[in-house]
Formats: structure tokens, sequence, C-alpha cells
């Protein structure tokens, strides 16, 4: 019946054959090879993590930003401890006894037999000492780390800070081990990848006085570190300095952008703190600190803070008026203050005009014809219809868009839509009277510096921008293809120009609202804005670009509780231009009144 | 029922269970001292890994009595829906598993993991056995021949997704028992064929490979022909098509890789022989030529399979699996660890507890997979040696048990268990001496864990359970 019976002898050789075969192999590996025996032989080995030094970051024109420096930590391990002079070691290291024991305490809760860190970041003494002594305390070592430093203390919202991982990145990425450093915030933690480069390790044997005895297997299974790789940021590191030195005693932020590419030529955001008090021994306490100022140094307001633009807006409004075909350049409307309020000025003989005087009536009339284009009968089916085209039209101009500019948390604005009215008035039981202050950029809209920057470059362009970013080149090798798309917006070439020749005229003619923006042989183009804010002195902003023709710098600059754009705003935009494009300020004055301005409620010297 | 238990203990093989309780003991023993620490010495601690091994132990006794209480035809009868059970919670722990070492292998209950791969394998051997105990089973039915490879590729399948290629690479252990059974001697060689090209397509270069299956065809057809004129022509003819496909390529204008240049030819040499041998009409150039297009066409497949279908973290399992990778905190390091620990054991040990390598966390994973080299060291070659006596007895116990069953389904089982049990041995012993790839797979009885434990002794006790009612059966 079993026919297959006599398989078994072949299948128990086949078993025995396997066992015997192992069997032979201990007998080797444990008799007569001495090689495995040497390497254990009262010798335990010491594997040193190899830490790459971290990318350095440069500005736009190689100028060092962000570099290392190299910092000691005492490491132990309990189990290869054995009993030594406490008293020299407590005096030598400056630390109490109570401390040396609630540490070793928490390093033998960690592990027995791992290394982990018994002091971190020795002082230069510390260090010096624990070289010549190293050999009397068994269980202890030295590791070399990098840290942080900030040659120019400038630009700390843009690099971000590294700190210690946390358990939540070791359980995501296995590259993290305990005590490693990561980026927390800005680029630094975007570019994580790139900038911390690959770990190395080194296998040492150490004999039983926890002396290093030679590389394990001549270090064969040593590997190196690969260096982070470098980048080289948009910033220019001069105008960034200058424009937080302006900024001072300011709360608000300035960004510039080069329209040509989108590179950010400075990015500030007041108050800043200096990046250097994020790194080593007092970075916990200098966080808390800054985390509980009541100024927010922390807070990165010019991609975070999203405020009203004020009538930075009517330019928006003229252009789709002229994309939508409700007005021409040769529109002429009387300043009706009986629709809203303006202040005196000429009359407004045509849009460039009306710009140059920033006049409220004449753009609540472009708003009208806007929102309600009489395409339906019912006032309020209309401006449904005219609100979504005004929407569509506001956003291809990057507004309530969120830009991947290379840090974090970069808010998108926000842009009421129908919807938005709906849920608040009800449907059909909204129409363009009720939502009017849209037009002069006040009410619910809220756009960020960053927006109101590109918006510039948009101008500044005649109708198309890139996508605006900090990081030009990662290790020479030029940052992704998205930033060097040209994104074009859906109006014609033409619509610009009576916004150009406005913007012009503001600045350089009488009556302009940003007369003090203007700087001979410059032709700075700017806008003047000013936002309401209800619970104090209202906001002033200022966007301007220059020169009128190939435009080489696009800025926005926002200045909270300083009031009418054209007094803080349009001169600080001014000497910035000033300064990026010839390196000099030659209004002094301007300058001086600048520096001297505290327009932070009560006294504050925080920088 | 009392005389019914009366008899269970009389005909019960009691070697086995003394050869058990060794082995978890033994097992026991090293955990603690794989994992020992100053700060707790006791063995019944149970914040550590020896004192909650020793609770899956306690329980795995408890499972085993219950096992045996159990009557035996319970086991045949319900044979498919244990198996349809055991496939459910392997489907199951792809859904809600919970993710470890980079598989999702584990169920969470509480505070306890289970990993349903483990218990797989007793219920396949299950499925399988009552298969080929039909009346009408035969290896030479296709269609019976193809539901065994059926039942065992489901969970094979199941265990791949999670991915945990070492539990899926055990059930290639079931061809001998097959073998066993009436499976043709040819498949034996077939499928350990397979496996072997599969691990050499991903160490060696393919091209490299594709070149050594030509010549390797060649040579074997020039042994088994005798035809030296034939051969001369073969290789003649393997060279011409060679610099032909690669000049063709070269010119063509396209920048061609040269692994797609060697396959194109091979292939083209493949089916040159294989029309010239209809033509001829000769049988053994027409099977080598078939054989030869074949290995080139897989050896391809599993390239691009690894390389455009798996994703990254996969392919680094596998190559980490197979060794490829010196990663010094990865695999090459580990094995290089295990030996020096085993190594430096020498002839008699350094002695319970006084093992340095194992102590300081320079082996990895040494109380799971690497629990061997804890023996090893502590108790050097005679403790080596005799915890492999024991699971070569144990082993070939059970066959001898397994060939002095009555029933077919019995029998099946019991050479299941043995050739398992077999695999995760020599598999898990080889790897920490550094003649087997590192493929994570626990050592029976030994390895830290519950799941291992227990599915070994329900593997274990159903077929002595089974045993003790041999006769009954037959009747
Ligand atoms: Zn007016």
């Amino acid at each position: 019946m079993d026919i297959y019976n006599r398989r078994k002898y072949l299948i128990i050789a086949i078993i025995i054959a396997v066992f015997v075969l192992i069997v032979l192999r201990l007998i080797q590996l444990q008799i007569f090879d001495p090689t495995y025996k040497i390497y254990a032989d009262n010798n335990s080995q010491r594997r040193i993590i190899q830490y790459p030094p971290r990318g350095l970051m440069y500005d736009r024109n190689g100028k060092l930003l962000v570099c290392n420096q190299i910092a000691y930590d005492l490491m132990i391990i309990p189990r290869q401890m054995s009993s030594f002079d406490t008293t020299s070691f407590l005096k030598d290291m400056q630390i109490d006894k109570n401390d040396f024991l609630e540490r070793l305490q928490k390093a033998k809760q960690y592990s027995y037999y791992r290394p982990s860190e018994f002091y971190k970041q020795m002082s230069k003494e510390q260090y010096a000492y624990f070289q010549e002594h190293l050999y009397k305390y068994h269980g202890f070592y030295v590791q070399a780390r990098s840290l942080r430093e900030y040659p120019i203390a400038i630009a700390a919202h843009i690099v971000g800070d590294v700190g210690e991982v946390n358990t939540e990145m070791i359980n995501n990425d296995k590259y993290y081990t305990i005590g490693d450093y990561a980026g927390k915030s800005g680029i630094e933690l975007t570019f994580e990848k790139y900038l911390r480069g690959e770990k190395g390790v080194k296998i040492y044997l150490v004999d039983v006085h926890n002396r290093i005895q030679g590389s394990y297997m001549n270090g064969e299974y040593d590997t190196l570190a690969i260096p982070g790789k470098n980048l080289e940021l948009s910033i220019d590191a001069n105008l960034q300095e200058y424009g937080e030195i302006l900024m001072r005693n300011k709360i608000g932020s300035i960004v510039a952008i080069e329209p040509s590419s989108g590179e950010i030529l400075a990015m500030v955001s007041s108050p800043t703190y200096d990046p250097n008090l994020m790194v080593g021994r007092q970075r916990g306490y200098n966080y808390d600190s800054l985390l509980n100022h009541k100024d927010l140094p922390l807070y990165n307001r010019a991609v975070t803070a999203a405020y009203p633009p004020g009538s930075i807006f009517k330019m928006a409004m003229a252009l789709i008026g002229l994309q939508e075909q409700v007005i021409s350049e040769y529109t002429s409307l009387p300043c009706d203050k009986n629709l809203v309020g303006c202040h005196g000025h000429p009359p407004n003989s045509n849009l460039m005009r009306a710009i140059q005087y920033s006049c409220n009536p004449y753009f609540y009339v472009v708003g009208k014809r806007i929102i309600q284009q009489g395409k339906e009968t019912s006032i309020f089916r209309d401006s449904r219809i005219g609100l979504e085209i005004w929407k569509k039209n506001i956003v291809s101009l990057g507004f309530e868009q969120k830009f991947e500019i290379g840090i974090p948390s970069v808010y998108t604005g926000f842009i009421p839509g129908p919807d938005y009215y709906d849920k608040i008035y009800g449907k059909h039981r909204w129409a363009y009277s009720t939502i009017y202050s849209l037009s002069i950029g006040q009410g619910e809209v809220l756009v960020t510096p960053l927006q109101m920057a590109n918006f510039t470059a948009i101008i500044a362009n005649r109708g198309f921008y890139y996508m605006p970013h900090l990081v030009k080149k990662i290790d020479d090798k030029l940052v992704e293809a998205k930033y060097r798309q040209k994104i074009i917006t859906p109006f014609e070439k033409d619509c610009f120009e009576p916004l150009v020749e406005g913007m012009y005229a503001a600045v350089n003619e009488d009556f302009g609202t940003g007369g003090l923006a203007r700087v001979k042989g410059l032709d700075i183009c700017g806008k003047t804005g000013t936002a309401q804010n209800p619970h104090g002195e209202d906001h002033s902003i200022f966007i301007a670009f220059a020169p009128k023709e190939n435009p080489k710098i696009a800025i926005a600059v926002y200045v909270e509780n300083a009031g009418f754009g054209g007094v803080w705003a349009a001169p600080i935009a001014s000497v910035m231009i000033e300064k990026y494009l010839t390196d000099t300020v030659t209004n002094k004055w301007s300058e001086k009144r600048i520096l001297d301005a505290n327009l932070i409620e009560n006294e504050s010297t925080q920088r | 029922m009392r005389a019914h238990r009366g008899s269970i203990i009389r005909n019960i093989d009691w070697i086995s269970i003394i050869i058990y309780l060794i082995l978890i003991i033994a097992g026991w023993i090293n955990i603690y001292a794989a994992v020992y620490d100053e700060n707790h010495q006791s063995i019944f601690d149970i914040s550590m890994r020896y004192g909650k091994q020793l609770i899956w132990i306690s329980a795995a006794v408890f499972i085993a009595s219950v096992l045996l209480i159990i009557d035996s035809k319970f086991y045949s009868a319900f044979s498919y829906i244990i198996y349809g059970l055991s496939m459910a919670s392997l489907i199951g722990v792809l859904i809600t598993g919970i993710v470890s070492h980079g598989a999702q292998s584990w169920f969470q209950i509480g505070n306890i993991r289970l990993q349903p791969a483990e218990f797989a394998k007793m219920a396949t051997a299950l499925a399988l056995a009552q298969y080929i105990s039909r009346d009408s089973f035969s290896f030479k039915n296709t269609k019976d021949f193809i539901l065994c490879f059926v039942i065992i590729s489901i969970p094979v399948i199941l265990i791949m997704l999670q991915p945990d290629v070492g539990s899926a690479l055990v059930y290639s252990s079931l061809i001998i028992m097959f073998y066993r059974e009436g499976l043709n001697g040819i498949w034996l060689l077939f499928f350990s064929t397979l496996i072997f090209l599969f691990i050499l397509s991903l160490i060696i270069s393919q091209t490299v490979l594709i070149i050594i299956i030509v010549i390797l065809t060649i040579i074997i057809y020039r042994i088994n022909t005798y035809k030296f004129k034939q051969t001369a022509y073969a290789i003649a003819a393997a060279v011409i098509i060679g610099l032909l496909s690669y000049g063709i390529l070269y010119f063509s204008d396209y920048s061609i890789n040269i692994n797609y240049i060697v396959f194109f030819a091979a292939l083209t040499y493949g089916f040159t022989g294989f029309v010239i041998a209809i033509f001829k009409r000769n049988k053994t150039l027409r099977i080598f030529a078939s054989i030869m297009i074949l290995a080139v066409l897989y050896v391809m497949l599993v390239n691009y399979f690894y390389n455009n279908i798996l994703k990254e973290h996969q392919q680094h399992r596998i190559s980490e699996v197979l060794g490829i990778e010196t990663d010094p905190l990865g695999t090459g390091y580990n094995v290089n660890q295990s030996k020096i620990a085993i190594g430096s054991g020498g002839f008699g040990g350094k002695g319970f507890l006084n093992g340095t390598q194992t102590k300081y966390n320079f082996v990895p994973e040494q109380d799971t997979d690497f629990i061997f080299c804890t023996i090893g060291e502590e108790w050097g070659f005679v403790g080596a040696f005799l915890v492999l006596l024991t699971f070569l007895v144990l082993i070939l116990r059970i066959i001898w048990l397994a060939e002095r069953q009555r029933s077919v389904f019995s029998r099946v089982y019991g050479y299941s268990l043995a050739v398992v049990f077999f695999f995760h041995v020599i598999i898990n012993i080889g790897m920490t001496i550094g003649i087997m790839p590192v493929i994570g797979i626990p050592l029976p009885f030994f390895s830290y864990g519950g799941s291992s434990l227990w599915a070994f002794t329900i593997f274990l006790f159903i077929f002595l359970r089974l045993d003790a009612n041999r006769l009954e059966i037959f009747r």
C-alpha cells in the first residue's frame, strides 16, 4: 500500500547530513579557529558613531550664514564602570554629588549596556580635563558632536533651529537614535534630509581598562560619515540684516522678492531674535522665554500672519475690472464721498490717477461693476456669479494659495467666496452693498506679507511670477524645477500698464500717496495701504518695486499699529530698495527717522 | 472517559514529551542568560523577558494538556475549518495587525502579541494531511498536485504580504514531506533550483548569471550527449549571437543597458536551439533549450520583480535577508558578532551567565533569533552539540512515530511537523554560525516569544495525540 516507504531513508539521510554539517562548522568555529576567541578575549568593542558635519547655509552672495561648532558630550556605559575617585571627578566636572547620582541613575534606567549621555556639551575646561584623565574613569568616554553657529545673527525665522530628536521622530525614522539632533523649524526642518548627511560608525576594541586598542577587524565594518549638503539661500544677507535693523522696535514684516526669479531676497519678521540663543546648554531656557514673550518673537509674521491688505487690493480690483472689461484705462469716475469716505485729491481723470490718489469711491464703483455685472436680474443671484468670478481671479494672483517657499507652516490667508457669505447671510441674502468693503481691501480678506510681495512681483513682471522660494541651490545643484517654472496669470499684459503708471505716479508725482518713498533716479513704483485695526492704531502697508522697467526687486512692508501706509511703511520700503539697488542710502534723514522710531506701544527693547 | 484518558497516558509517546520539556526548560534558562540584568536577578521577575517567558511556558504546558484531552478525530474532521480560520487570521493581521521590525505580523491583544503566521504552519499541515489522505489521492494526478500547492501558496502569499520572507520560506520545507508521499524526485530538484536561482539572481549581477546559465547548459548538454562537434557548434553559435546582438543594439542609436543585450542574446540563442531541436527531432536538445529559456526568463523576472515592483524598504529587507548589504549596523555586523560569541565559547564554554559577547548587546536580537549565541558562548561546543543532538533526536523520533502511523493523515501531519521543525532549527542555527542567510525565524522552544512556543507546542501535541490513537483510527 505504502509504495514510497523506502523514501524515508533518503529523508533521514538528508536530515542527518545537514546536522553533521552544522556540527562540523561548530567544531571549526569553536575549537579550531582562534580568530573569534582573540576578538572576544577580555575585549569588548566600542562603537563610536561618526556624526557627519551638518550642511552649511550661505546667502546668495556666498556669505556664510549658518555653520557648525564642535561640542563634546560625556558618555557613559554603566556596566563598564568600576570604582574610581569620585571626589576628584566631581571637583573637575564641577557638579555636586546629588547631580552626579541623578545622572548616573538616569543612565542606568536607560540601559546598563548601551551608552547614554552623562553630561551634554561640556565646557572647554571640562573637555580638556577629561581628555587627560579618561583612563581613570572606566565606563566613560567623550563623544564629539556638532552644534550650529551663526556668524551673522540674522534670519532666525528663515534658517530655523536644530534640536534633539524626540521619541516620535525616532519611531518614524530609523536613522535617528536617542540624543541625535535634527532640524526643528525653518529651512533646518524642511531640508533636514539634505542637511543631516549620513552617519558613520567606527568600531574600536577596548581593553579592560577602557583604553582603545585599535580598530576592530581592521576597520572592515567601519563606515565614513557623509557630510550634509550645503545650501545656497536666495537671501541677500546685507539686505536681510538691514531690514532687521530697520524693523527694530516695530512689529511687522518685510518681504522682498526678485521678480525675475521668485527668489526671496529678504524676509524680515519683527521682533526677531538672535539664532545663537537656540544653541547649546541655554537653548531650553531661551526658547521658553522667547515663547512667552508678549510680542511673540518666535512667530514668523512674514508667512503666518494674515492681515487685511487695505488699499493694496485696489490694484487687484483694477486688474479684474480691466480683464472683465467693466472699466478701461480711461474710465473716469467722480470721488463720490457718499459711497465711501475719501481724502481730498484732484479728480480721477482716469484709472492711473485713481490709483495714484488711491480713491476709495472710484474702486467702490469698480468693485460694484465686477460683482454685479447684470448677468441676472436679481442682484442677489448676480452678486453670487460676480463674486465667483472675482474670487477665481484673485486666487490666480497667488492669494489664498500656499507657497512652498522652503519653510514649514506657511499660511494660505483667506479670500471669501459666495459659499462663505451664504453661510453668514443666507443664500441670496447678500449683494454688493453687503460686501463692498472687499473692493478697498478691508473686511474679511486676509493675506500674508509674502503674498503681498508676490503680488507686487506679478505687477512688476506685468503678469507672471515664479513660486517664491528661499533655497537656490543644494550643493551647487539647482533646486526643484517647480521653482523655475513661470506661472502665468490669466491677465493680459496691457492690463498692467495703467497699474504700473499709477504706482509710479503715486511715488513720483504730486498728490501721490507714497511720496515718502521717492528716490531720485531709482524709478520706484509703489502703492500705499492702510488696514483698519479695530484694536488700536491702523496697520501701515506699502508695496513697491523698482526700477520701473526690468524690475530687480519687489517688496512688501507691513508695520503693525503705525497708521497710514505712506508714513512708515513707504519710507522703509524705499530705503530697502535703495540699499539693495545701490548698496547705499542717500536719504539719511529718512533712515534716521525710521531707526529712531519705536512703534511698539509700551517701551520694549526686544530685538 | 476515565478509561479513555488512561489509554492516552499509556499510549502517548513519553520520549517526545520528555525531550520537549528538556528543550523548553533549557530555552528558558538561556533567555535568562541572554537578557540577564544585575538589577533583576530573579528568574521569576515578570518585568523581564525571562519572567514573561515563564508565563508563556506555563500557558504552553496547559495548552498541551488540553490538546491531549481532545478526541483525535476532531483534528481530521475539522482540519479544513482550522485551516480556513488560520488563513482568515493571516488576512486579518494584514488589516488590523501592528507593524514591528518592518512587517505587519502581529495582533496586539492587551499586553499580548500574537503572530498568526506561526500558527498557520500547523493549520496548513492539517489541511494537507486531510487532502493527501483521501483514497484517490496521487501526485501523478495533476489536479491533486496543483491543489497541494494551492494549500501551501495561500499562507505563503499572505505571509509575504506582511512582509515576512523568513516565515514564508518555511513552507518550502514541506516539499520533503511531498516527496515522502510520492512526489516525483525531479520536483525536489526543480524547487531547490528555483530557490537557488532566486537567491543567486539577487546576489550576482543578472548578466553574469545569464552567462553562467548559458555556459552551464552547454557543459551539461555536452556531458549528457558526448557530442563534441555539436558542443563546438553550440559554443560558436553562442558567441556569434552574443556579438550580433551586441552589434545590433550598439548601432541602433539607443543607449541600451548591457543587461538587456545579454538577456536578448541568451533568449535568441535558446530559441535558435529550440527550433533546431524541432527540425532535427532532438528531444534532449529540446529539453535543454526549454530549460535554459525558462531559467533566463526566471532570472529576468526575479530581477524585474525586485527592482520595479518591490518598494525600497522591501528591497532593503530582502537584501538584508540575503546578506547583500553589508550595513555595519545591520546584517553583516550581526552575523560577525554572532560568530564571535559562539566562537569565543570554545570547547567547554565560559559558563552560565559568564558570556561577555552576548551580555553587552553586541549581538542584536540575542534573546530571539540569535539565542543560539548564548548557548554557544556560555556552554561551548559541548552545549551547542547537545542542543543540536536533542533537536536531531526529536526530529528523528517524530519521523519514526510518523512512520508507525497506520493512517495516512497522521503520517502526513507527522512528516510536516518534522520537516518544518527541521527547517527552523537548521536555518536558525545555520544563520548564527554564518552558513545560512540571515532569515528572521525563531529557534523552536528557545527563542523568546509566545507565538512560536505555543505554535510549536500545539503542532507537536496534536501529533502526539494522533499518535496515541494510532490503533483506534485504523479500526
Ligand atoms: Zn477719492
